[in-house]
């Protein structure tokens, strides 16, 4: 996974609340086999408007994406955090995030940045009246930075140094394999087993 | 202090803890699909790993799958392609897979129950945020990404931050004609899709405990529609009736060390929740949701809302939005809505109490010549099941259509789609914009309000026959 520290970029505004997982990516886009190439889908049903915020070309380069509330809802597909990475962006601004999708960014190195709804409104305003504003998000002070404003954002110490490594969940855990052996070593015997297949 | 339900399952998963990281939990049962799997396997082969439990591991198909011609190839070659790298990462990495045509193949929330692989106690994941229904079993199961799938597969455990949680209390008698699908959607109307971010729901109450399984695992199905990973139930006497003599349920000896294990996982009553909500039973009529989020719900009787009568902003615009979308009018009779199509399925309602509440008002009618309706069991047993008692007859002769089962038109991921423009009434979980095909307008209803609407054409409740 590529490290997170630092990124600064334009943003671009997204007013709506309850972005849900199917409107970031619908279900037809989810039929591919590979990681890639799953920026043709993102927000593809609003992508036909020619005045959706994406199609507006003074937020062409944008890389940050300013949400409303309740980003990522509803479907646990992972293809929402790959179709907004594919089209570029590298972190979402929200005031509150859907748990599976923000456990989903974090894994892949997507960041998610959580701001109070004031802060989220005055970084809106900001975009919306100069799209060149360029916003920090400093992962190493835990800061988003635009024009004169600092907002702190809160991460956990141990998400936040994954993240700044580049490290990959399995491999953290790898290291602990003992652990797991002698955990199951001491499993109920009654739990269900899928192998050998019994039938009715 | 004691310890709540959640509490207790996480507790006896812990396989490592460490300060300032979140613990690792063990995983007893990872349920695979065609859609969230295959950039698993792939980065398993990258890192040269194997499936370190392929025993407590299985695979069906359902999300992709048609519902029509099973037995010819699957016509749509993404669809195809993306099945059959199911089978053969299920070959090749040694995973037991009920293929279509296979009589345990079936959605996935709903096959798991059925052979009995669900269980009180239990850890269960799955990459599908409908994880959450085996939750009324009284085990802890959520939806995952599919990093964490990879995670599951390479390890059998999940690294994840403590839950809170939340008591949901239900108490009182339904009226008849009122589900637990009523119940749900008028919890999400209460909370919001937001309301349970960061909990894990425990349902409980009189109104509960009087709940068949399949009833709870409606209700433990749509805790996500509330923001909630989890919903739990607390086992009892009816699930361990459900349970028994299932194909991989405990027996002999292991069934009695399995019922005393699984008698203990109750909330201990001087534990605390971090936050308690109460719903009276008695109050609760069928509920219909008229938006495009599953908690812009209303009893039946209602009209359509008026968002400028709504106080807070966001919620406000959201309503505006939702009915244009939905093309209706403020002041409207939710029972005054034309119905296009029918949608009787899902994880949520695509069971056999399901088919047979709805064939039950729909026996010896007809379906209204406007609409279609399709009723797609949840698994090929229940459809077998289902055929053996003479439903799909009483669906057939109402002019219903009879279907193999997947999830069809709850995503719309196979053929089984609505047209742009077109509404449903539909007993599945999501009325998201463009859920059940782009352009499509979606109200999410019971069983029972499903089949009262096939018979009249617009939304109704077996009342109104």
């Amino acid at each position: 996974m590529e490290k997170f520290i630092l990124h600064t970029g334009s943003a671009i505004p997204l007013r709506r609340s309850n972005v849900d997982t199917d409107q970031i990516i619908p279900a037809v886009y989810l039929k591919r086999v590979t990681r890639s190439g799953f920026e043709d889908g993102l927000f593809s049903a609003w992508r036909s408007d020619p005045e959706f915020v994406l199609n507006k070309p003074e937020y062409a380069k944008a890389s940050i994406l300013v949400a409303g509330v309740d980003f990522g809802t509803g479907s646990s597909r992972e293809h929402a955090v790959w179709a907004l990475q594919n089209y570029g962006f590298k972190a979402v601004i929200s005031s509150r995030f859907a748990d599976i999708f923000r456990g989903n960014s974090l894994k892949g190195g997507l960041l998610t940045v959580i701001l109070p709804q004031e802060q989220v409104e005055a970084l809106w305003l900001a975009i919306e009246s100069d799209p060149t504003t360029q916003v920090t998000v400093d992962l190493e002070s835990r800061t988003v930075t635009y024009n004169d404003a600092t907002c702190s954002f809160e991460l956990d110490d141990y998400t936040r140094w994954r993240l700044m490594e580049g490290l990959d969940d399995i491999g953290l855990t790898l290291r602990h394999v003992d652990v797991v052996t002698s955990f199951e070593e001491k499993r109920a015997q009654f739990k269900p087993k899928t192998l050998p297949a019994l039938a009715e | 202090m004691g310890k709540t339900l959640a509490e207790k399952i996480w507790e006896d998963h812990v396989v490592r803890r460490a300060d300032g990281e979140p613990d690792l939990l063990y995983i007893d049962l990872h349920l695979i699909h065609e859609v969230t799997s295959p950039q698993a396997f792939d980065g398993l082969r990258l890192n040269n790993r194997k499936i370190r439990r392929p025993d407590l591991t299985i695979a069906t198909e359902d999300h992709n799958t048609p519902t029509q011609n099973i037995d010819q190839p699957i016509a749509d070659p993404v669809s195809k392609l993306q099945v059959d790298t199911l089978r053969k990462n299920c070959a090749e990495f040694g995973v037991r897979i009920h293929s279509l045509g296979d009589i345990e193949q079936g959605i996935v929330h709903v096959v798991g129950p059925q052979l009995g692989l669900t269980q009180p106690g239990m850890t269960i994941v799955c990459g599908d945020s409908h994880t959450s229904t085996h939750g009324a079993f009284g085990a802890l199961a959520f939806g995952i990404g599919t990093s964490e799938v990879e995670h599951v597969m390479a390890t059998q455990t999940l690294p994840l931050a403590r839950p809170k949680t939340m008591a949901i209390n239900v108490e009182g008698k339904l009226k008849p004609g009122v589900t637990s699908k009523d119940i749900i959607l008028a919890i999400i109307a209460k909370i919001g899709t937001g309301g349970g971010q960061g909990y894990v729901l425990e349902y409980r109450g009189s109104a509960i405990r009087e709940l068949s399984m399949e009833g709870r695992m409606t209700i433990c199905n749509m805790s996500i529609e509330a923001g909630a990973r989890a919903g739990l139930i607390a086992p009892d006497a009816t699930t361990f009736n459900y349970i028994k003599g299932k194909p991989h349920a405990p027996k002999g000896a292991d069934w009695d060390a399995a019922i005393a294990y699984w008698s203990t996982l109750v909330t201990d009553s001087d534990a605390k929740f971090d936050m308690e909500i109460n719903l009276d039973a008695n109050e609760l009529a069928p509920f219909v949701t008229w938006g495009t989020n599953p908690g812009q719900g209303l009893p039946l009787n209602s009209n359509v809302p008026n968002p400028a009568e709504i106080a807070d902003a966001e919620a406000r615009g959201a309503a505006e939005r939702a009915l244009i979308y939905m093309d209706l009018t403020a002041g409207t009779p939710l029972k005054s809505i034309k119905i296009d199509t029918v949608f009787l399925g899902s994880c949520t309602n695509g069971r056999i109490e399901d088919l047979r509440a709805a064939a039950e008002v729909i026996k010896n009618k007809k379906i209204a010549s406007s609409l279609r309706m399709l009723v797609v069991p949840g698994s090929a047993r229940v459809r077998l099941q289902a055929e053996s008692e003479g439903l799909d007859k009483v669906f057939i002769d109402a002019g219903a259509e009879w279907r193999n089962a997947g999830c069809s038109m709850c995503l719309g991921m196979n053929p089984d789609q609505l047209k742009p423009g077109e509404r449903s009434a539909s007993t599945s979980n999501r009325n998201f914009e463009g859920r059940q095909g782009k352009g499509g307008r979606t109200h999410l209803v019971s069983p029972l309000v499903a089949a009262a609407t096939a018979l009249r054409g617009t939304l109704s409740s077996p009342a109104d026959l």
